[in-house]
């Protein structure tokens, strides 16, 4: 911030509502500034690692926004079978039987920096983008399921029957595999993934978005600052999804 | 002293052998209108969901595919380890692995959710998955099986067979540790996790290869009213007993160390307690009728052949039934997310999840078995594969 | 039969062959119908033989690498090509499908792609 002496009183009230108003408006501001920063006829680099930080402190059962974000932006219709119906994000509501203490957590695709869904692929439709994203190329998935088998956080479903009006942006058919891509389609167009919108859209706030790897984005500050932890650290997986408050 | 092994077909009357393909044809076609059903409707007309997500498919191509290496073990016997009794029917055992294998094979990829791909599973390869190495393991025992058939087959070939009959026994070794390593290569479920998976499978494979392979040596004696020496039959139920011992033990290694560690406790408690149908086939299917029974069976003083053949039915039942405890329980207890804490949720998270077989994957399974018993069946009659004697025995230096 | 007659009952039949292109009265054509008029991205007789092999090749680059230029988007594609009447590029009278029906080609690609194009408020209709 520059030395404001010489500044007049009207100055720095005008430098102030405006530096305030960005941060107001941020993150959203800051993020698109990175990500509007990879054209469209550009590969995603591994320069990026994308990762989202979500503070169960804010979340609450039955709450359930990101949730239903999720099946919207993503066109995924619940067709009256809970048991083969598609779920890239769910609430899991927690108990500890030691102390009654009680968590309410989303849960998705980890997006692992080493994946065991992305090992056990025999096609290799399951990989690792450069940038971080775990995704499945549905053009080479044989829908063997081992992903399924593999995945220690149940990230993935299995498309079981015919599915129709599928959303352009998001194609998803019968007998592949699926989970949570972080909304890549928004993500390539400088936006958050649904879920975070809807959560702070509705003002939880409880999740943050962002590049794991730019010292200045909100998520690495954050993650810098405060303890967060990964389910299921012991495995070693390295997820891009981290939490605080368990 | 090479001796000259003569071979013969499967004879009988062609009435007799075309009423057997035709009653075969009832699951081969059951297994058909099974997979284009389930291919049509996707694998919501089945009991797998996001939760089991292998199903009876899977418990009877793993249980095909791990016979069918242990199927080989008479051949390899005779070959690798100069056992010349075994001479005349290595043939036989040779032709039952590739069956095996086939029909296990079969069922497997019938069951993908893209069976249509299958062009893309043989093009596109990711090394790090087991997957992909049985891709090759499998097509390189078929093909180990199909130039061992030839060369214990031709005479001019026979001094080769030795040759090929130690690369199909090492290979059989490969694969069977690639079977077991589906499972023991995953964290993400408690039940595995596990080294001692690959050579527990590959001693499961021994026995379940040769309880299938006795009943397929009598049949076919008793089709043609062929004897059969009672020594041979003496040795081939001492070999099934062995395995059968051994396989109890690994079960006992697996069980004794996850039940040491603190942290699979619940799951222990869960497969030999409390798991319901797992419990139930884990002790009365793998253990009394799989092993304890098999073994009084085998071993008491006067073993009469219905008592081998008896025997050798129970070992198949308890090999079923431990697929169906490792591949179904495995999924069936809920992955711990978060250890120490309850946990649910509307993905089925933290409770055991329940699971019905559906006849599709019944049918699908057992047209597998069918197609099998069909090829085996077929090249019977076709090619001279079964010895033209078997009442006497090789000499004493075996 | 003789080999000499057989030879040439089958030289007679070869020399009906060409008979068969003078038939295309009864040929049955695909018929394709054009919904918005205009260039497709590249001349109508490369796409006509190349649009697999450019599928295949773009799908990788968009899925794998995150490139996702508008001139080869299939999105584009479907709403160009969509019919005026059913708002579909599948049906009888479909672009994709009425020529790969012709031809006897799996269209696979709507298994999982939708054939509608999207609505102003993003979804599909």
């Amino acid at each position: 911030m520059s030395s404001d002496e010489g500044l007049s009183r009207r100055g720095f009230l005008a430098i102030s509502a405006a530096a305030l108003g960005g941060v107001m408006l941020a993150p959203g501001i800051r993020l698109i500034e990175i990500a509007a920063a990879r054209a469209p006829d550009q590969p995603a680099s591994s320069k990026v690692r994308w990762g989202l930080l979500i503070d169960t402190n804010k979340c609450q059962t039955g709450c359930d926004d990101c949730v239903s974000a999720c099946a919207t932006e993503n066109g995924i219709k619940s067709s009256g079978h809970p048991r083969t119906d598609s779920q890239w994000i769910r609430k899991i509501e927690l108990k500890d039987m030691r102390n009654g203490r009680t968590h309410s957590v989303p849960v998705m695709c980890q997006h692992c920096a080493e994946p065991p869904c992305v090992l056990v692929c025999p096609t290799g439709a399951s990989f690792k983008r450069a940038d971080g994203i775990v995704l499945v190329d549905r053009h080479i998935c044989i829908g063997c399921r081992y992903c399924m088998m593999a995945c220690p956080y149940k990230a993935r479903s299995f498309v079981a029957q015919e599915l129709t009006d599928q959303n352009p942006d998001v194609p998803r058919g019968k007998g592949t595999v699926e989970g949570c891509t972080f909304c890549v389609q928004r993500v390539d167009r400088g936006q958050q993934p649904a879920c975070v919108d809807a959560c702070t859209k509705a003002g939880h706030n409880a999740m943050t978005f962002g590049d794991l790897n730019d010292p200045h984005s909100e998520i690495a500050q954050r993650v810098a600052q405060y303890a967060t932890t990964a389910i299921r650290a012991d495995l070693r997986t390295d997820p891009g999804v981290r939490y605080q408050g368990l | 002293m090479a001796e000259i092994v003569a071979y013969r077909q499967l004879g009988g009357p062609p009435t007799r052998f075309w009423g057997l393909l035709a009653l075969l044809a009832i699951p081969l076609a059951l297994g058909a209108v099974s997979y284009f059903y389930m291919e049509h409707y996707g694998h919501i007309v089945t009991g797998m969901d996001n939760q089991i997500v292998w199903g009876m498919p899977h418990v009877f191509a793993v249980f095909m595919i791990v016979a069918a290496s242990g199927a080989l073990n008479v051949a390899s016997t005779a070959s690798v380890f100069g056992k010349t009794a075994y001479k005349p029917i290595a043939p036989l055992s040779a032709l039952l692995a590739v069956s095996l294998l086939v029909g296990g094979l079969t069922v497997l990829v019938l069951d993908l959710g893209r069976s249509d791909r299958l062009i893309v599973a043989m093009t596109h390869f990711n090394f790090t998955s087991i997957f992909t190495l049985n891709v090759f393991l499998y097509n390189g025992f078929i093909i180990f099986c199909v130039v061992y058939l030839w060369f214990m087959l031709e005479r001019r070939m026979n001094r080769y067979s030795k040759v090929v009959g130690m690369g199909a026994f090492i290979w059989r070794l490969m694969l069977t540790t690639g079977t077991g390593s589906i499972f023991g290569f995953l964290v993400a479920r408690e039940a595995y996790d596990t080294a001692i998976l690959a050579p527990m499978f590959i001693v499961f494979s021994f026995a379940y290869g040769t309880a299938l392979f006795i009943p397929l040596l009598l049949a076919t004696c008793r089709w043609d009213q062929q004897p059969i020496a009672d020594e041979l039959l003496a040795r081939l139920k001492n070999l099934l007993g062995v395995f059968v011992a051994a396989s109890l033990y690994f079960v006992t290694v697996y069980h004794l160390t996850k039940l040491y560690m603190t942290q699979y406790d619940d799951f222990e408690r869960f497969v030999l307690l409390d798991g319901g149908v797992y419990t139930f086939l884990f002790w009365v299917g793998e253990i009394a009728l799989g092993g304890i029974l098999p073994l009084i069976l085998l071993f008491r003083p006067r073993t009469s052949r219905r008592g081998i053949v008896a025997a050798c039915a129970l070992v198949v039942i308890g090999g079923l039934a431990q697929m169906y405890v490792t591949i179904i329980g495995g999924e069936a207890y809920p992955q711990i997310l978060f250890p120490g804490m309850i946990e649910s949720s509307s993905f089925f998270d933290g409770v055991v999840h329940p699971y019905m077989p559906s006849a599709p994957e019944v049918f699908l399974g057992l047209g597998g078995v069918a197609l099998a018993a069909t090829i085996v069946v077929v090249v019977l009659r076709a090619l001279a594969v079964l010895p033209a004697r078997l009442d006497q025995v090789a000499g004493p230096q075996v | 039969m003789s080999l000499r007659g057989l030879l040439q009952f089958v030289a007679c039949l070869a020399l009906m062959l060409p008979a068969l292109a003078f038939a295309s009265e009864r040929t049955p054509k695909p018929d394709i119908i054009i919904a918005n008029p205009g260039h497709c991205v590249a001349p109508t007789e490369i796409m006509r033989r190349n649009h697999p092999e450019m599928l295949l090749h773009q799908r990788d680059l968009t899925v794998h690498e995150g490139i996702r230029t508008t001139k080869y988007n299939l999105e584009r594609c479907v709403a160009c090509h969509a019919s005026k009447t059913t708002d579909s590029v599948l049906g009888p009278k479909g672009f994709c499908q009425s020529c790969h029906a012709y031809a006897g080609v799996t269209l696979d690609c709507f298994e999982c792609h939708a054939s509608k194009p999207k609505l102003a408020t993003g979804a599909s209709q």
